[in-house]
């Protein structure tokens, strides 16, 4: 078990991909810290040395906010635009869509999954 | 697309020019603008800015966190009033 950043185990899969499992690294960046690294990324977590690992960790730890410091990065930068009243926030708030795409349709994401019209919602007023 | 990190961030000249002219004679007064996509500047802040919403011009505090956004962030343009019916308390 190699630990890369905190609690992230990837297991048998080769580097390149068992490093897209740590919150904040995907294929580019997995790619990059293998080359930074000097590790092939080819090989597969299990077969690292240990001195691969250490190095791997050290260029993590150095270049990239990652896990809990990221999506606390992350919410503090939405929690921002919330209380500075913009409109990005306001659409924070509401849970909608917040760059400017269509809610007419879709925006399922935001929105979560779709709140049917009730049949016979409608009541006849005595 | 966003605007070419070459030319800098835009505002209004005349927002400006105002702006400028407060901060001078240490003034705090409301200015009106139209100028939505104007960007907010470091100078801006500490003033109110009645931003123009469509139909009228909203108040805008300006902040420390606000600077590098654009005054139009701050002044929505749509009213949003419920759909028709969609008042549950009165169908009961």
């Amino acid at each position: 078990m190699a630990r890369i950043a905190g609690v992230n185990v990837p297991l048998n899969k080769r580097v390149e991909v068992g490093l897209t499992y740590i919150y904040g690294v995907g294929e580019a960046t997995a790619r990059k810290l293998l080359q930074d690294a000097g590790v092939d990324p080819n090989t597969y977590v299990r077969e690292l040395t240990d001195d691969e690992v250490i190095r791997l960790r050290n260029s993590v730890d150095q270049e990239l906010s990652v896990e809990g410091d990221l999506r606390r990065e992350r919410s503090q930068n939405v929690k921002r635009l919330m209380e500075i009243g913009a409109y990005r926030g306001l659409r924070h708030r509401r849970g909608l869509p917040a760059n400017g795409q269509r809610t007419k349709t879709n925006g399922r994401t935001r929105k979560g999954p779709r709140r049917m019209q009730v049949a016979g919602k409608r009541k006849v007023k005595k | 697309m966003s605007r070419s990190a070459k030319k800098g961030p835009w505002a209004e000249e005349r927002l400006m020019s105002r702006i400028a002219a407060m901060n001078e004679s240490g003034q705090r007064q409301m200015v009106r603008t139209w100028s939505r996509a104007s960007t907010i500047f470091p100078e801006m802040v500490g003033h109110t800015i009645a931003v123009h919403d469509g139909r009228k011009h909203v108040p805008v505090f300006v902040s420390e966190s606000m600077v590098g956004h654009k005054l139009g962030e701050f002044a929505p343009t749509r009213l949003f009033r419920g759909h028709a019916g969609g008042d549950r308390a009165r169908m009961r």
